[in-house]
């Protein structure tokens, strides 16, 4: 349920145009355009160095572009009133560690201009959901790291925001802690907010994200949707034996897309649709089907494809 | 709002750390000491049967000299306790989570600000007033103008917060102190040119030392306290090692209200245009 109407505004919860940034000579984000609808999970998926964590913080007004633009839930980025409806985890997250988990909460709730009543409301239940509860009384210098993104992340969902944004929000954290991100994320698109996560674990965006934009060289390489239903291409693992060379060839009608290793084929279909038909056809053709296999679209071998093998370095 | 949440945040930052109660702690012992000073030579000027001329220049003297060594940790505690807030505060990323919330960066910048003046405010206000309550109790003498002295000591560290404050939206926190505290040591050494220029009858040393306090009127400030604050025969007789030969101006008064304004406008416009 959307509990977030726009009011006839714009769809875009991000809208960037050409946003660049230079520091000195280095050129940190190059030229970056893309956009984000409200209510969608967008993955920032790209190398160390690529600019991701420039970007967003372009788009929080912590760093002022070089050049280009960008909107956010509307109104230019900087706009101090928009943060009210904004949740941001830091990718280097440090908070003033003398305080309790509640008392960082009560200030950044305040800072938020919540009211004291409304903070003793929500607290213990943030406090709940990201497992904290039992650390009450620590102060935060006594933390974990995996402790800290906790904390962390309560914060940047104080607010009930319109629009997360999450910088590697599962480094530090254990298997537990990253299924508790998966879930909060899930919750958060369940509650209609829009969340851009910028990660570099492939396997977190892959379950948590509708979209993502594969960034090299502080560019928006290629944008990809993850989940777009049985439309989508497909790639599929056909084990068979018998087959002939013209049984392959005779493949073609329905894609171009062929690979043969023995007795295996692999064929990129253009919806998953036509396969019944293929394996209907190479059965007709008197080949013994042993196995078909949808291979998932692998976020990890087009991140490689895309990177390349120096990627990150 | 922001203003007095982030003012709030520098106090109880200060209390939880135990700076506070340390400041606190050094500050009693400071004053113990100084009271128990005052009480030994009180005791055998009395013995002796001082002069009481003499006796009360002497105990004005000591009373300067205790406001000098206040006024010297004053600048010091000011430079130590702010160089870090601002550049610590942006190299560790603790201003990230702040500066995403609805609030304006002149407010964060601002309110920790105050929240320092308050804690330089408490502190002085504690020393030179313990100091002078020591001074009357032991031997009857307090500094001839009290307000007008604190109140230019107060300024003086105010002036030197807003100028860390200013340095630490450009540089790191070492360098803003060392280039704070420094920016003192040229006021301070010029202040002594000044004051030898005069004796000496010296125009161009009296300039020197004038236009050290136009890049830094700090040490100016506390020559005028002193001036308020010392006896009125020291002042006459120009017999004080705690420099009023040469008195600054109120016009250098005026100047150094002037320069905190500017100092802390420019840290502001700095912070507000820089990246985080």
């Amino acid at each position: 349920m959307n509990q977030f109407a726009t009011g006839g505004l714009s769809d875009l919860a991000i809208d960037a145009c050409g946003l660049g940034k230079v520091f000195g000579d280095k050129v940190a984000v190059r030229n970056l355009t893309f956009n984000v609808c409200r209510g969608e999970v967008f993955g920032f998926l790209g190398p160390n160095g690529a600019g991701k964590s420039t970007a967003i913080k372009m788009l929080l007004g912590l760093v002022h572009p070089s050049k280009g633009q960008a909107r956010i839930l509307g109104k230019p980025i900087g706009d101090v009133t928009t943060r009210r409806r904004i949740g941001f985890l830091p990718e280097h997250f440090r908070f003033y560690d003398w305080l309790t988990p509640a008392e960082l909460l009560t200030l950044h709730g305040r800072l938020h201009g919540m009211s004291r009543a409304a903070l003793r409301q929500s607290i213990p239940a943030l406090l709940d959901l990201v497992g904290l509860t039992p650390h009450g009384e620590k102060h935060l210098r006594n933390f974990s790291k995996g402790m800290l993104q906790r904390i962390g992340l309560a914060q940047a969902l104080l607010n009930q925001p319109e629009l997360i944004f999450l910088d590697e929000p599962t480094s530090g954290l254990d298997p537990m802690g990253r299924r508790l991100v998966r879930d909060i994320i899930r919750a958060q698109r369940d509650r209609g907010a829009t969340v851009l996560v910028n990660s570099h674990l492939l396997g977190e965006v892959e379950v948590t994200c509708n979209r993502v934009a594969f960034i090299k060289d502080g560019e928006v390489v290629e944008t990809r949707a993850l989940s777009g239903g049985s439309t989508a291409e497909t790639t599929v693992l056909i084990r068979a034996l018998h087959l002939r060379e013209e049984i392959v060839a005779g493949v073609s009608r329905w894609t171009a897309q062929v690979r043969r290793a023995e007795e295996r084929l692999i064929l990129t279909l253009p919806s998953a649709d036509v396969l019944p038909d293929i394996v209907r056809y190479l059965a007709d053709q008197g080949a013994d089907v042993y196995e078909v296999t949808p291979q998932r679209f692998s976020l990890e071998q087009r991140f490689l494809e895309i990177i390349g093998s120096d990627g990150g370095l | 709002m922001g203003i007095w949440i982030m003012a709030g945040v520098t106090f109880r930052e200060a209390a939880r750390k135990k700076m506070l109660w340390m400041a606190l702690a050094v500050s009693g012992a400071f004053i113990i000491l100084f009271g128990s000073g005052l009480h030994f030579q009180s005791r055998d000027f009395s013995a002796r049967g001082m002069n009481p001329v003499l006796r009360r220049e002497i105990s004005f003297t000591m009373l300067t000299m205790a406001l000098y060594a206040v006024d010297l940790l004053a600048v010091l505690m000011t430079i130590l306790i702010s160089a870090d807030t601002v550049s610590g505060e942006i190299a560790s990323g603790t201003i990230q989570a702040v500066m995403t919330k609805p609030v304006a960066r002149w407010q964060v910048l601002l309110g920790k600000w105050f929240g320092f003046m308050g804690m330089l405010t408490a502190y002085i206000a504690l020393m030179v007033g313990g100091v002078n309550a020591v001074a009357r109790l032991m031997t009857g003498v307090t500094a001839r103008h009290l307000v007008p002295g604190f109140l230019l000591m107060w300024m003086e560290s105010v002036v030197l917060l807003s100028v860390t404050f200013a340095l630490a939206t450009y540089f790191s926190t070492l360098t803003s102190g060392v280039l704070a505290l420094g920016l003192h040591g040229l006021a301070f050494l010029g202040g002594w040119i000044e004051q030898f220029g005069a004796i000496s009858q010296t125009p161009g040393a009296v300039a020197v030392g004038v236009i050290s306090s136009v890049l830094m009127p700090s040490e100016a400030l506390w020559r005028r306290a002193a001036f308020e604050m010392q006896s009125p025969l020291a002042n006459a007789l120009r017999i004080s090692p705690f420099s009023t030969l040469s008195v600054p101006s109120r016009a250098m008064i005026a100047y150094a209200a002037f320069y905190l304004l500017i100092a802390l406008a420019v840290s502001i416009r700095r912070f507000s245009q820089r990246d985080l």
